[in-house]
């Protein structure tokens, strides 16, 4: 049923449809709605699941590695320090094979302390052996939501699924919601069935010692499955069409991209905003296009190479960088096209973070920029004098206005 | 390409004073009305009290622009302290409308000879009805009554929906105070 609804209640809504039995959070900053709405259904006996309120996001993650662990589908969700505070257990849930769905609200990591949009978080857990999604609309995070667990359940993967939505602008964004009915949720997502669990009848052991003799092999088995789940992705974003009539999920996505003889590279939200300045740069015949990565992990190269090949100029936009080297899609857009006959231009553009808003201004100087001379890390819209666009928070706001007052 | 319809709404509060209910009422209401709607909020400390602005994008197909609003048509003043401490005008649009909390009229410098402002005693009407001073509700009210943009009756809905009991009649009549006070005035 359509709704008008708020990121953070669709997804309670969605992940409250797939019938978890265990959820786990730790409720303060830098949390959302998600769990509030959650424990709100469960109180109300409305989703008959157990809510487990830990003392950190550690131990949430540690909740739902043990639940998954004994056969109990499980979520959690946090972001940005959270996030980074789980990361030894979610590097675990990996290792051993679990499946799980976590939604990470995109947000900057500290220091200085920010609680709004960028990508640093998710991007820091992209070698943990987790899948990773990142959500253009709300409707979009909600969808593969139920895609996760499907394809985090699949026996040809059992691995987890971080579904990314980007803080603020989508989880505490309001918009159109088309929620599926529980049945059709339930004819797409069969219940959990774990076949090696812990289960006191049967007890064995999870996560075992595994010295030099065995441990690379488990990174082997993963790296493997993570080809796999290149085809397996597909596959699913399929059926999840024929049960439910939406297009959603997937590898990438191209806009525009035809005849583009410049595309930008993008993932989650801004992929709109790229998609509204990209008309604006059409009517001026300007052969622009999107290609938008929906799957991050695993990376959909050959996807990616296909879509890009006869692209002239590309730009990767990123919120996120990884420090003293580029921004981390950018270094694996450039791969994709090595030893390749096709030698386009490849720029590197870090853009919107911590909470940097993004407007079709932004775009339109990437793509101008384009034309000019390569670049490897560009910061768009930096500002080093002080002056902000903000509505409210920058030059006009609080402190210097007082100032200006005295 | 054809040109399609296309409001853009700020709204200057302060943290705890409703803004982003008012943002999604409006949302809620224009989406039952067939529009496409984007309602977002973008705080400043995120904590009671502290500056801050939500808007909502309008139009008749689906919102895919996800930056703030830098050009309004309408301005949501629910908060008029504000309008000292910000340039609450930038980038209001020719022809905008704003509609500002206040018992009286303040003079606004940043207002153009084609720009018009209401003003509506917003906390006073929600003092009376509800013993609170939050003024959001009449804003709407009186946004709907002004504008036109979105009908009083959906807006109505969009807040039976979102509460009940007593809270609900009593944010139904700050609203329906509002949408009459400019009309009756």
């Amino acid at each position: 049923m359509k709704a008008y609804l708020e990121g953070s209640q669709a997804i309670a809504k969605v992940v409250a449809l797939c019938r978890p039995g265990v959820i786990s959070a730790y409720p303060i900053t830098p949390q959302t709605h998600i769990p509030e709405t959650l424990a709100q259904m469960v109180a109300e006996g409305e989703l008959k699941a157990e809510f487990v309120n830990v003392e950190s996001e550690h131990s949430a993650a540690s909740c739902c590695l043990g639940a998954s662990a004994t056969g109990v589908r499980a979520y959690t969700s946090t972001s940005s320090q959270g996030l980074l505070y789980m990361l030894e257990v979610l590097f675990n849930i990996a290792g051993l094979r679990l499946p799980l769905v976590l939604t990470c609200a995109n947000r900057a990591v500290s220091a200085p302390i920010n609680i709004w949009n960028d990508y640093q978080d998710a991007i820091t857990l992209r070698d943990s052996g987790w899948i990773q999604f990142y959500a253009e609309t709300i409707q979009e995070a909600v969808d593969l939501h139920i895609q996760g667990y499907r394809l985090s359940e699949d026996i040809r993967v059992l691995l987890p699924v971080m579904v990314n939505v980007d803080g603020y602008i989508l989880t505490h964004g309001y918009e159109v919601v088309d929620i599926p009915e529980q049945e059709l949720v339930d004819k797409f997502l069969p219940p959990y069935q774990l076949k090696y669990k812990l289960d006191p009848d049967n007890p064995l052991t999870l996560g075992v010692l595994a010295g030099p003799d065995y441990y690379m092999e488990t990174r082997f088995a993963i790296q493997k499955t993570m080809e796999d789940v290149l085809e397996i992705i597909p596959e699913i974003s399929g059926e999840f069409f024929e049960v439910f009539a939406r297009k959603s999920g997937g590898l990438i996505e191209g806009y525009f991209l035809k005849d583009a003889e410049k595309v930008i590279v993008a993932m989650g939200s801004v992929c709109g905003t790229i998609k509204e300045a990209i008309d604006g740069l059409r009517d001026k015949k300007e052969k622009v296009g999107l290609l938008k990565i929906i799957t991050y992990r695993p990376f959909p190269e050959e996807e990616i190479y296909q879509a890009l090949k006869n692209a002239r100029e590309i730009a990767v936009l990123e919120k996120a960088i990884s420090l003293g080297g580029f921004g981390p899609l950018y270094t694996e857009i450039k791969s994709v096209f090595q030893g390749k006959k096709e030698n386009p231009k490849i720029s590197g553009f870090v853009i919107g973070l911590g909470g940097r808003d993004i407007t079709k201004d932004s775009i339109r100087s990437v793509s101008d920029r384009l034309s000019g001379k390569q670049v490897d890390c560009e910061f768009i819209d930096l500002n080093l004098k002080g002056e902000h666009k903000d509505n409210l928070l920058g030059g006009s706001g609080v402190a210097s206005q007082f100032i200006e007052q005295e | 390409m054809e040109k399609f319809f296309l409001k853009e709404v700020r709204i200057h509060a302060r943290a705890g004073q409703g803004a982003i209910t008012t943002a999604s009422l409006l949302g809620e209401a224009l989406f039952a009305e067939g529009k496409f709607a984007y309602a977002f909020p973008h705080f400043g400390a995120a904590r009671m009290g502290a500056p801050m602005n939500a808007f909502v994008r309008v139009s008749d197909k689906p919102i895919r622009l996800r930056s703030q609003v830098y050009e309004p048509d309408y301005l949501l003043i629910i908060d008029p302290t504000l309008i000292m401490g910000f340039d609450v005008f930038k980038g209001f649009k020719e022809g905008g409308i704003a509609i500002i909390n206040s018992e009286e009229e303040i003079s606004l410098l940043g207002l153009k000879k084609n720009q018009k402002a209401f003003f509506v005693p917003a906390n006073k009407i929600a003092q009376e009805l509800m013993g609170r001073p939050l003024g959001n509700m009449a804003i709407l009210g009186a946004f709907s009554g002004i504008t036109g943009l979105v009908k009083i009756d959906s807006l109505m809905e969009a807040i039976k929906r979102r509460f009940s009991g007593k809270v609900a009649q009593q944010n139904l009549e700050i609203a329906k105070r509002g949408y009459a006070y400019l009309i009756t005035k």
